[in-house]
């Protein structure tokens, strides 16, 4: 069964390779794999881990408030990034996590965030999993951040004049590659994040599972590595920069619909 | 680096307030989200001047004067080569243009650095994998190897500031990201009648 489909996908790779660009060649992909994302192994992990006691107190993350309440998991992700009136502090989902690990568990701050993310060839992290589990006790709802709270407001201002900011020996932005439609580096389509349909399309499918990488990503490692490719130092899990291009990129995609994990090159 | 009188005419110059550089509170925010990782330094996050005027907003208005006499300074700083050799080695101007690698942190700073060009541009016309946020180059060497337009093309890569402020495209040679020896190659890549920029496709 593996090597038919193995094959299936060479032979729509062979034909799908001379007349489309090579985003139709992984929406081909995509369309073969159908529900079969991999992601949904990581899923599960996610799952697990969250009913799973850890740390010196040794308590699940069921306590944790998501902002719907303690342990309302459903319909929770879509509302980030929002404030967070314990915190005082706009969080984004990852962000979170930490709080409540390190509060509800009691575990030690630097070591819950050493290692946000799997390098290649790793398994993947605590909260990649975690991360992708909450996305999907979102999917197929619609993408609200929350934008009642004045600092909820500011944080998209801030998003948006840091998406603009050039800096780095190449002057990169985030809006060198994203604030058109239709763009491609090499054949990589690049969505314009500045508009809403762009915005829904990139914060509706993240995190996804990378093909090339056999890993599920979460969204701030997807903007961790558009750093590195800027040439810029790197991006932390939860920092200020991290949250405020999120809410810019969530609230530009408000209204669209979730669709993570979702399935890419 | 950051030249702040500069900031000041920008700030003063924008029409109605619709936006105001608050590159100060910006400078703060990202230092404290940032990490330096191998050779990319946090310095890397202080912005010169044209990263500051080019930072606004899209759509954003900036007075054409402050734009012209940056556009005039970039174009005043150009080096062209000293020996007025313009043209290299097409073949390893191909090398630079397809190459991607250089400045960022996963990268081996020992190795040369890539331009890249195809990330963005269409050059020879048997490459399909070529990106689309530039101009297509294909053909490019119609153009001819006149005096102006071997310092035309100098000039567009070394700093494309000096003509089109706000360009998307990289300082490669004021900004020290290609040698003098890389941009003569890409420069025959581009112009050699023989490079494959200026075939036919096969």
């Amino acid at each position: 069964m593996k090597t038919v489909f193995f094959w299936s996908v060479c032979l729509a790779l062979s034909l799908g390779a001379a007349r489309v660009p090579a985003d139709g060649v992984f929406d081909q992909y995509r369309d073969l794999m159908g529900d079969d994302n991999p992601a949904v192994f990581v899923i599960d992990e996610g799952e697990e881990l969250w009913f799973t006691a850890q740390g010196p107190k040794s308590a699940t993350l069921e306590a944790c408030d998501l902002g719907l309440g303690s342990g309302v998991t459903a319909g929770a992700y879509v509302r980030f990034p929002r404030y967070f009136a314990d915190t005082n502090e706009v969080m984004d989902v990852e962000a979170r996590l930490v709080h409540c690990m390190t509060t509800i568990q009691g575990r030690d701050l630097e070591s819950v965030t050493a290692k946000p993310y799997s390098l290649r060839g790793d398994l993947g992290t605590e909260i990649e999993a975690l991360v992708t589990w909450l996305a999907a006790e979102s999917e197929g709802e619609t993408i609200a951040p929350e934008q009642t709270h004045a600092a909820e407001r500011e944080m998209y201002v801030l998003g948006e004049e840091i998406f603009f900011y050039r800096a780095g020996p190449h002057d990169f932005s985030c809006a060198t590659c994203h604030e058109q439609s239709e763009m491609r580096i090499r054949l990589q389509s690049l969505p314009d994040l500045t508009s809403h349909a762009g915005a829904a399309n990139a914060w509706g499918s993240w995190p996804a599972y990378r093909i090339s990488q056999g890993l599920v990503r979460t969204m701030g490692w997807r903007m961790r590595d558009c750093f590195r490719q800027q040439r810029w130092p790197e991006l932390q899990m939860g920092s200020t920069t991290s949250i405020a291009l999120q809410t810019y990129m969530a609230v530009n995609a408000a209204g669209g619909v979730m669709s993570a994990p979702g399935l890419k090159r | 680096m950051r030249l702040a009188g500069v900031a000041r005419i920008v700030g003063l110059s924008l029409v109605a307030g619709s936006w105001t550089s608050a590159a100060e509170d910006i400078a703060a925010v990202l230092e404290s989200s940032f990490m330096a990782k191998n050779q990319a330094t946090m310095a890397r996050l202080q912005q010169d001047a044209v990263q500051e005027v080019c930072s606004a907003p899209r759509g954003t208005p900036v007075e054409e004067t402050v734009l012209s006499e940056l556009r005039q300074q970039r174009l005043d700083a150009v080096v062209l080569p000293a020996d007025g050799v313009f043209l290299g080695d097409w073949q390893r101007g191909a090398e630079v243009a397809g190459n991607g690698r250089g400045l960022q942190s996963s990268d081996d700073p020992t190795k040369p650095n890539g331009g890249n060009c195809y990330a963005c541009h269409q050059l020879a016309p048997d490459e399909v994998a070529y990106g689309n946020l530039g101009p297509s180059l294909t053909g490019y060497g119609a153009r001819g190897q006149s005096e102006p337009m071997l310092r035309y093309t100098w000039t567009k890569l070394w700093d494309t500031h000096a003509y089109n402020l706000c360009s998307h495209m990289p300082r490669f040679g004021a900004q020290g990201i290609l040698s003098e020896q890389q941009l003569r190659d890409v420069m025959a890549y581009l112009l050699d009648p023989a490079s494959p920029v200026n075939q036919t496709k096969q």
